[in-house]
């Protein structure tokens, strides 16, 4: 699995989308920094690109990697290797590059703007940890797309249609659902919904540690009620763990019965 | 020793392979030929694991391959299309094939027979489709293994790499492998193919020499004889 880690990061690095995307991050991080003269305020600014942009990217890298290398995993499949080992190797390749792109980044101008001086490295840290976990979880959802999907075409349309839904439909659904259904104890059901959400749960978990209640919105005000701050950070730590494996199970399954 | 019992394969509804039993002895070019469609490329794909029969068993050697991986050390495998990661160089991807199979290898002879090493630092994707083949044929027959495997070998060849792709299939063969061949040039299946083996329908239509089939068919010409083979399909 190590070898065709490595080779999946050497093609990655190469590749151009690599460093378009790393200096994509640069540039914001010091566009942020410049604007808002304040890495607190910065770190906050920052988490609501994050939570919408980590996820799109992990997509289309994850479905356009997928497709792209197809041939090649043929001629990996054919060598004395297990089917999961390449697949798992080559997700672990892309999860792991983009989250390096993701810690440089945005790492270095925070780094060289004082941030190991600042109060707001450890929120910094979490937010960069957030990011990794939204980057694992989406090139897996995406890889559970391409593989169920011999169309490419089809396959990028369900990536990116599954992007919008859990990053902008859901939430719209969600209001709506709580505005119609106002009468009702909603608490529990909404918890359960968030649960349901990996963007949303990223962003309640962010939020809950950076303790700004204006930004928390309903979930996020139900959630801390309930859970407290510290209780809720660690649950939701927890279900982004079951966000990262359920998908890995299903990619492993599948791989069993699929033909090449 | 191949051996195939009963294997059943089919893609939605479309059956590709239905109850196909075949034996291939140790030693020997046998071509495998049909018309479009009829499941050359399946049958191989099944013998290497990459596509998972429906029913049905495949035994290399009286051990049976299917869901193992281990095996396929001793295969090399020629695949259909090929295309590469684009960011590799020729030579980093032959030294990462070589670094996945735990076994000797010559790629120094291959390369300079196919003339490929004013390519070796150039990147994959900016090859043209011939030179990809040729690195191809390399990856392939690099690795010393008992039965080897070539769907449509000739794509994109020029006449030279031609006579040296039909050379060294001549030299494995004269080494007691078992060399398994799709194509669809008939001069190459006549040339160097001992047996023949043809499938229609999912089931093993025909198998023999050469000589055999043009006798069957009385036709003189292979490629009139393969012709008369397929017309029954349409008949």
């Amino acid at each position: 699995m190590l070898k065709i880690l490595k080779y999946s990061i050497v093609d990655l690095l190469r590749s151009r989308w690599s460093y378009v995307y790393f200096a994509f991050y640069l540039l914001l991080g010091y566009v942020l920094l410049f604007l808002n003269n304040d890495i607190n305020k910065a770190v906050i600014t920052l988490m609501n690109i994050i939570i919408v942009l980590t996820p799109l990217i992990g997509t289309i890298f994850g479905v356009m990697y997928y497709y792209n290398s197809k041939e090649f995993t043929e001629l990996l499949l054919a060598q004395p290797i297990k089917r999961s080992t390449i697949f798992i190797g080559q997700y672990l390749g892309i999860s792991l590059s983009l989250t390096l792109s993701l810690l440089l980044g945005l790492g270095i101008p925070f780094v060289v703007y004082g941030l190991f001086k600042s109060a707001a490295i450890f929120d910094f840290s979490l937010l960069i940890l957030v990011g990794a976990f939204l980057n694992f979880i989406f090139v897996a959802l995406a890889f559970n797309i391409a593989l169920s999907n011999e169309n490419k075409i089809k396959g990028f349309g369900f990536a990116i249609l599954m992007w919008l839904f859990l990053a902008v439909i859901y939430d719209g659904i969600f209001m709506i659902s709580l505005m119609m259904f106002n009468e009702y104890p909603l608490d529990k059901f909404s918890l359960f919904a968030t649960m349901l959400n990996p963007i949303d749960l990223s962003r309640i978990l962010i939020l809950l540690k950076l303790d700004i209640s204006a930004l928390l919105g309903y979930t996020g005000a139900v959630f801390k009620d309930f859970f407290g701050t510290n209780l809720g950070a660690i649950l939701s730590l927890l279900v982004l763990c079951f966000w990262v494996a359920i998908p890995l199970l299903r990619i492993n399954m599948k791989l069993k019965k699929k033909d090449f | 020793m191949i051996e195939i019992k009963k294997l059943h394969k089919k893609f939605g509804k479309l059956t590709v392979l239905d109850g196909l039993d075949l034996t291939i002895n140790q030693g020997g070019i046998f071509a495998i030929l049909g018309p479009n469609g009829s499941g050359k490329t399946t049958l191989i794909k099944s013998i290497l694991g990459m596509v998972v029969p429906n029913k049905g068993e495949i035994l290399l050697d009286n051990k049976s391959v299917l869901k193992k991986w281990n095996y396929r050390n001793d295969i090399n495998y020629l695949p259909q299309i090929a295309n590469f990661p684009a960011n590799l160089s020729v030579k980093e991807l032959i030294a990462m094939v070589k670094n996945l199979r735990p076994k000797p290898s010559n790629e120094e002879e291959l390369i300079q027979l196919f003339g490929l090493s004013p390519f070796l630092k150039k990147k994959l994707g900016n090859l043209s489709g011939g030179t990809k083949q040729k690195v191809n044929l390399v990856l392939t027959f690099m690795f010393d293994s008992d039965l080897i495997i070539l769907d449509e070998p000739t794509t994109g060849l020029d006449p030279i790499a031609l006579i040296h792709l039909k050379n060294l299939i001549n030299k494995e063969k004269e080494k007691g492998k078992t060399i398994l061949i799709t194509t669809h040039i008939m001069s190459l299946v006549d040339e160097i193919a001992d047996e023949i083996v043809f499938l229609l329908d999912g089931k093993i239509y025909f198998k023999g020499s050469v000589i055999a089939l043009k006798k069957q068919t009385e036709q003189d010409n292979l490629e009139h004889a393969i012709a008369n083979l397929i017309s029954k399909q349409y008949a």
